[in-house]
């Protein structure tokens, strides 16, 4: 008996064997792309990738069919700002893989070793619909670099990265200035001498001899910035006063090859215009309202709303927000930025808008929205199908799709409730009740 | 000024300065006499609340769906309150002359939310390092610290928490560094220009009490006791043992007179918890280590009113229920730290499955503007599972339940007839995303109300500051 319950238990953890070619018909369908949700549609994945959906898309033969039932079909969500396979437990620094202070290297560091597809927070993300997050490494007193991040899924089947070191993440504003020794000038000295130093390395690699632990910029840093300058990859700066943004979009007119996403952007709404026509994109925190800080005293949730309608790319982030597990929140933020709508003097999002916030706009402010975010034709097969209004609390993901591969929605936590659900004892200790 | 009236409240007299015949306090009324007398070797309440409701029409919400706090609805409803206090609700209320009447149709109308775990005027918005007063973290027992001492009542916070969350009541606790944190003081979510003007009249004070990682680690880290889980519950025990020396020293001299003790303000704190004057309120996350703290509790003849984050509360509702202890809990927090590790989002559907006494809290700045979304999701997490708890029956978790654990449910945390006009008329169903408070009455003021920029509170601090005023 025993034997048997633990191969079930088993069995839920292991990746399915499904194919990545299904098409899922009969749906209350959101295509993600800011459209709102249209009934009888279908998603058509071959071989992981989405080849056509909406309504009267039709089935090619011999292809698994999963009928919705008339259910909502999203989607993944493609959580655009976490630190989510690199933490298991803030607080037990050996499972924390976010930051490195003592290391003498900063922008070299990479996440992507780090990603832990088995870490806890994975299992109860993915069994709340989140398919894709951007993972970023923290920074670290010493330096304005934090290091490469990585585009991570939360599939069961591979080693959980999709695309690593697919940005480099730094501080500005009152974290960068005092990573860089004390003030926001110590932050773009630090900033403008690193490029040209990095200008240096690309001239001559060979040259650019190894600095030791007290140099400003390593040459495993060197090489790292090097696609930073190029534009090959973006650079993602965590600022949020207002005239820290028009600093930081000041340095791209500096450096104008830079790809600069703006990580925060509290007071953005401020300078929202400036911020469209630099065409730099925004990850913002969605309900920040409080004077948290000196460069948040204008924060309001009316940025995401303003930012949009002045034409500035924006989707959702959860910088400070618990990065290392809770992305599952994005769903009750977008939410609330649709209720923030009714609200006189106010400005919210309609419901597809709000969706895309979580969908994707935050792949496309990755430079990414070719590969993920969204059901449009070409993007990978991140299908979730809910019991509800995704943004609702209380719906329920009732089946996700990485890739085209269904899921398990078990983790330690659904295991802990089934243990506990009658909280007494029995006649065996809970420990055998498994 | 201020030095007469705490000179005055140090020496435990009444207050002896007056200029033109009145008391000289922060409060206007003359401190209460001093010993002795059973109760009456010093002032217990020498910070005395100097709230007062402001003043509001008498008004008549109609046609709205009613929680009224305590697991009763009432379908297309009415609620009249007047002069600051609920006067009735039913299906059919007439409307009198003069009483302005509210058409909530459409909407859902619930007795004002209370949180029973905040920081805010303690860790106030700025977070600057200036604004840190919530932990006295120099030593692992400062049950002498109040508080209320440093509650800065122009926390932006405050006035998020209203119209975002409305929230009308809640308790500041010190931090939970140490073992004794100190006194609570629990606030009307009012702006005042005092901490005493925000003070709920009549509130009892609440111990702060830690046991786990937190104290270990702040003092371990320090080379000094405690560092383990056991030095945890020796210092405490040692600290409760000295508390029934204190009381009954004390006791002692209020019954017989004599030479008074000498005062020791962290005993006082104890002795009022001996007393049954002051309720626990203990920063507790494991099942087994809430199982260890009601045991020191019957050991020394106290109780603890609620634990607090208590994460793995489910595993123990039978012995909670026995017990007669509260769990506060989170909705879906977990794995910051090993002791949050076992959370599940069922915690609260299985404490009131099992009919233990259950409640949300928020312990944080932005929590508290959702509580209602947190009961959602707790709700919603509860029923996925096979146990459902009706909406009306959920709204428990923020009204009479924490009211309860706070000893002012004879007042607040249900609309009854009789009780603070505490409300909160709600644009829709309170347990959708969708839904945001439109208007919130405090002791039948109207003092928030979506349509009027007028009704929206703006803070000293962010008066003149980039966003002053704006809906946030």
């Amino acid at each position: 008996m025993r034997h048997l319950l633990l191969a079930s238990a088993a069995l839920a953890f292991a990746a399915p064997a499904a194919a990545q070619t299904v098409a899922i018909t009969n749906a209350k369908l959101v295509i993600g792309d800011g459209s709102q949700p249209v009934d009888g549609g279908t998603v058509v994945i071959r071989d992981g990738r989405v080849i056509a959906a909406g309504p009267g898309v039709a089935v090619p033969a011999g292809m698994r069919v999963v009928d919705a039932g008339g259910k909502w079909v999203s989607p993944g969500i493609f959580a655009g700002f976490t630190r989510m396979g690199i933490v298991e437990v803030d607080a037990v620094n050996t499972t924390n893989d976010a930051s490195a202070g003592s290391s003498p290297f900063h922008a070299a560091l990479d996440v992507a070793p780090a990603v832990n597809p088995r870490s806890s927070p994975i299992a109860i993300n993915r069994a709340e619909g989140v398919t894709r997050a951007v993972v970023a490494p923290e920074t670290s007193t010493g330096s304005i670099f934090a290091g490469q991040g990585a585009i991570i899924d939360l599939g069961t089947g591979g080693n959980g990265v999709s695309r690593p070191r697919a940005f480099q993440y730094m501080e500005y504003g009152e974290d960068g200035g005092q990573a860089a020794g004390g003030s926001r000038p110590a932050a773009i000295a630090t900033f403008r001498n690193a490029l040209f130093e990095v200008a240096a390395y690309q001239r001559a690699p060979a040259s650019f001899l190894d600095r030791g632990k007290d140099a400003l910029l390593t040459r495993a840093d060197a090489e790292a910035l090097v696609p930073v300058l190029r534009g090959t990859v973006p650079l993602l700066v965590h600022v949020e006063r207002a005239s820290d943004i028009l600093v930081v979009l000041g340095l791209k007119r500096e450096f104008p090859t830079l790809r600069l996403v703006l990580v925060g952007a509290a007071e953005g709404w401020m300078v929202a215009s400036d911020i469209a026509a630099a065409g730099v994109p925004v990850m913002a925190n969605a309900l920040s309202d409080l004077p948290a800080s000196f460069e948040k005293l204008a924060a309001t949730q009316s940025n995401i709303g303003r930012m949009k309608a002045a034409g500035v790319l924006v989707g959702i982030g959860t910088l400070g927000q618990d990065e290392a597990r809770q992305a599952r929140w994005v769903k009750q933020y977008a939410g609330n930025l649709v209720a923030l709508g009714r609200i006189p003097g106010a400005a919210g999002l309609d419901w597809g808008a709000a969706f895309a916030t979580i969908s994707s706009k935050p792949a496309e402010v990755m430079g990414m929205g070719a590969d993920y975010g969204s059901l449009r034709a070409g993007r990978r097969g991140d299908v979730v199908i809910w019991d509800g209004d995704p943004l609702e609390i209380g719906s329920s993901a009732l089946n996700v799709f990485i890739d085209g591969v269904e899921q398990p929605l078990a983790s330690r936590q659904s295991r802990l409730k089934e243990r506990y659900w009658e909280p007494k004892e029995g006649a065996l200790p809970k420990a055998y009740q498994h | 000024m201020r030095t007469t009236f705490l000179l005055g409240a140090a020496l435990g007299l009444s207050a002896c300065a007056t200029t033109g015949g009145k008391a000289q306090t922060a409060s206007s009324d003359p401190a209460p006499a001093a010993g002795p007398g059973k109760g009456k070797g010093y002032s217990h309440d020498p910070y005395p609340s100097t709230y007062h409701a402001y003043p509001g029409a008498p008004t008549l919400v109609t046609h709205v769906t009613i929680f009224d706090g305590e697991g009763g609805r009432i379908d297309d409803g009415a609620v009249l309150f007047r002069d600051g206090k609920i006067v009735a609700l039913g299906q059919n209320l007439a409307a009198e002359a003069g009483v302005t009447v509210i058409d909530g149709t459409g909407k859902y109308l619930t007795p004002g939310v209370i949180d029973i775990h905040s920081h805010l005027g303690d860790y106030p918005s700025p977070g600057v390092q200036a604004n840190s007063d919530g932990n006295e973290a120099t030593g692992p027992v400062t049950a002498e610290v109040w508080a209320e001492h440093s509650v800065w009542p122009q926390d932006p916070g405050f006035g998020r928490a209203l119209a975002n969350g409305g929230v009308t009541t809640l308790q500041i606790l010190p931090g939970s560094a140490n073992l004794f944190g100190g006194r609570s003081v629990v606030v009307k979510n009012v702006y005042a220009r005092t901490m005493q003007g925000m003070k709920f009249p009549g509130a009892p004070y609440g111990l702060k009490m830690a046991c786990g990682e937190n104290p270990k680690r702040v003092y371990g880290s320090k080379g000094r006791m405690p560092s383990t889980r056991m030095g945890n519950i020796a210092v405490d025990r040692q600290t409760w043992a000295r508390a029934q020396e204190y009381k009954r020293r004390w006791d002692k001299y209020e019954e017989k007179g004599g030479e008074p003790p000498s005062r020791d303000l962290a005993m006082d704190t104890l002795r009022g918890v001996l007393d049954g004057e002051i309720r626990v309120q203990n920063h507790c996350y494991r099942a087994d280590e809430m199982a260890i703290v009601m045991d020191m509790a019957k050991e020394f003849g106290y109780k603890v009113t609620a634990f607090h984050h208590a994460v793995e509360a489910y595993k123990i509702a039978d012995l909670l229920k026995a017990n007669n202890t509260c769990a506060a809990v989170w909705a879906d927090w977990y794995g910051f730290k090993m002791e949050a590790y076992d959370a599940v989002p069922e915690n609260l559907a299985i404490l009131e499955k099992e009919g233990a006494c259950a409640m949300i809290h928020s312990d944080d700045e932005n929590g508290i503007q959702r509580l209602n979304q947190e009961v959602a999701k707790a709700r919603a997490s509860g029923i996925k599972a096979g146990f459902t708890v009706s909406e009306e029956a959920a709204w428990k978790w923020l009204a009479i339940n924490p009211a309860k654990a706070l000893g002012i449910d004879d007042k607040t945390g249900s609309l009854k007839a009789g009780k603070m006009a505490d409300v909160v008329l709600w644009n829709g169903n309170p347990f959708s995303v969708y839904t945001r408070p439109q208007m919130v009455w405090v002791d039948g003021a109207l003092l928030y109300d979506a349509n009027d920029p007028k009704r929206r509170p703006v803070s000293d601090f962010e008066l003149g500051q980039p966003g002053e005023g704006d809906t946030k």
